[in-house]
């Protein structure tokens, strides 16, 4: 067995369509931290899994914050999944393992997702990198 | 994206834990966990994420991440000895059986784990040997983790011994060296169902014990496996040990209560109660405090951390909170019984605190201590038909 989906049982109930009201007070953090992003530059991140969230609060979070223009992929200690939602600026990402399971869910209200920067040293590195292969030309 | 390393080992998130001892470490001095990912392919990604995984580990605010990216740059790995006494091995199964590797086990693979005789190879004077070995090597300077409770020093030292060495000498002498002592599990920290009446064994928590060494207890029964290794992490990360509660327990996971996080807790603010585990108010998802719900007085992160890679935790099941992580549950009255009824006269006392609303929640915790206190004095025992009537 690799994961808990693998177990062949299926829980049916009125849980998952209960709405326990958790949602509501995160989108209007997001739209504080919007606003201070616009006013001072400052980004944000929201840690959704320190949340003490219900059956169905996480899907009505990702149901009201929507999806947007961009999607990507980053490949690094397994993979982590960006989307941008319908609020530009406002950032799903999530934290996967080589199994695909998560590992963290974050909210990022920045510009550009920080996992999509180039970390620090990457810039030099990558210029040594250009002038390796051109002096090997 | 592509990956810079696409095939390094540092694709996976987390190698699977070791399950045999690890060579001693040489005295030459270990690379930092920086070095150790760069060498194993881990891009500067990788990293971050490794970092933004960790702090959610420690309860830490994303915020933090560049601070703990630049601890762990040049973290050194610390050595870890684990000594289980009276224990279930609950504990240590709460900490290994993951669905699948996940980032504690990375952290784990970044400790150097140097005895642990549920996991390790090698037994007997083999393993009490490199017991003492580790203990030589990084004198002063290792993390001594415990499970489980022990006789105390007046007791019989027959009721739990290792390689014939008492449970009592084992942990006197392993602690002189340590730089602090990690209490893992309710029976480590508390006493737990060994002390629970009659003590039979005369079973002592570590800290009875250990005086002279900062002592800090991951209770529960068992402990989530994050908040385990959380504290390893936060030792890895800034080489100093979290802030404590009154019983020396992290405040970043132990700091609320389960009722203040529960996502149930607006049920109780409204006066809505399931009365039973199969009634409207139980299907709803309402407040289980009138089950004998111990949410108000237990301090633990089960409500946001959640269990089995955060698929669910007890009161999201419909269980009320028994209370694990807190001293003395297991003589606490009927895990059914709730806060306000006092123990031993179930349904004599009417439940008014919910429809008050959420300004007697404290008073709930506070009465749960007392219960507790006057539960252990009185000690009622409970049938079987009894605790069916009461349900």
């Amino acid at each position: 067995m690799t994961s808990l989906g693998d177990i062949p049982v299926t829980v049916i109930g009125p849980a998952t369509t209960l709405n326990f009201g958790n949602a509501l007070p995160v989108l209007s953090e997001v739209r504080q931290a919007l606003a201070r992003l616009m006013e001072t530059g400052e980004p944000a991140q929201i840690d959704l899994g320190a949340m003490p969230f219900g059956p169905g609060d996480e899907e009505r979070l990702m149901q009201l914050l929507g999806s947007g223009e961009v999607t990507a992929t980053v490949d690094a200690l397994g993979s982590t999944r960006i989307r941008e939602t319908a609020f530009g600026g406002v950032w799903i990402v999530e934290y996967l393992n080589a199994d695909e399971q998560r590992v963290g869910l974050h909210l990022e209200i920045d510009e550009v997702p920080r996992m999509l920067r180039p970390q620090p040293g990457d810039l030099a590195d990558a210029l040594a990198a250009i002038d390796a292969r051109l002096a090997e030309a | 994206m592509a990956s810079p390393h696409p095939e390094s080992p540092a694709g996976r998130l987390a190698p699977p834990l070791r399950l045999q001892s690890k060579p001693l470490r040489q005295p030459q001095p270990e690379p930092s966990l920086g070095e150790i990912l760069r060498r194993n392919g881990v891009s500067r990604r990788g990293f971050l994420k490794f970092c933004a995984a960790t702090a959610t580990l420690m309860a830490l605010p994303p915020s933090m991440v560049p601070a703990i990216a630049a601890a762990l740059e040049t973290a050194r790995r610390p050595s870890v000895i684990w000594l289980s006494f009276q224990e279930c091995t609950g504990c240590t199964e709460s900490l290994t059986r993951s669905v699948s590797p996940t980032v504690e086990n990375l952290i784990l693979d970044t400790i150097s784990l140097d005895y642990h005789h549920t996991l390790q190879a090698a037994a007997g004077e083999a393993a009490e040997h490199a017991r003492e070995e580790a203990m030589n090597a990084n004198q002063g300077q290792y993390i001594l983790v415990v499970d489980g409770s022990l006789p105390g020093p007046d007791a019989n030292p027959g009721y739990s011994t290792i390689a014939g060495i008492s449970n009592y000498e084992m942990l006197m002498d392993t602690v002189k060296g340590a730089a602090a002592v990690v209490a893992v599990g309710t029976c480590a920290a508390f006493g737990g169902l060994p002390k629970a009446d009659p003590n039979p064994s005369g079973a002592v928590a570590v800290q009875d014990l250990v005086k002279d060494k900062p002592v800090i207890n991951v209770s529960g029964c068992p402990p989530l496996p994050m908040v385990i290794t959380g504290v390893l992490a936060q030792f890895l990360t800034f080489g100093k040990l979290p802030e404590l509660d009154e019983y020396r327990r992290p405040l970043a996971f132990f700091g609320q209560a389960i009722h203040d996080r529960c996502y149930r807790r607006p049920f109780y603010d409204k006066g809505l109660f399931a009365e039973s585990f199969d009634d409207k108010g139980a299907k709803a998802g309402w407040c289980l405090y009138r089950l004998g719900c111990k949410g108000p007085m237990a301090y633990n992160a089960c409500a946001t951390m959640k269990w089995n890679s955060g698929a669910s935790w007890p009161i999201e099941s419909g269980a009320p909170c028994l209370g694990c992580s807190e001293p003395n549950f297991w003589d606490a009255g009927g895990f059914y019984d709730a806060l306000s009824v006092p123990p031993g006269r179930p349904g004599e006392a009417l439940l008014t605190a919910g429809a008050l609303g959420a300004a007697l929640g404290a008073a709930a915790g506070a009465l749960g201590r007392r219960k507790v206190k006057t539960a252990g004095l009185a000690h009622q025992a409970v049938t079987a038909d009894q605790l069916e009537q009461q349900l």
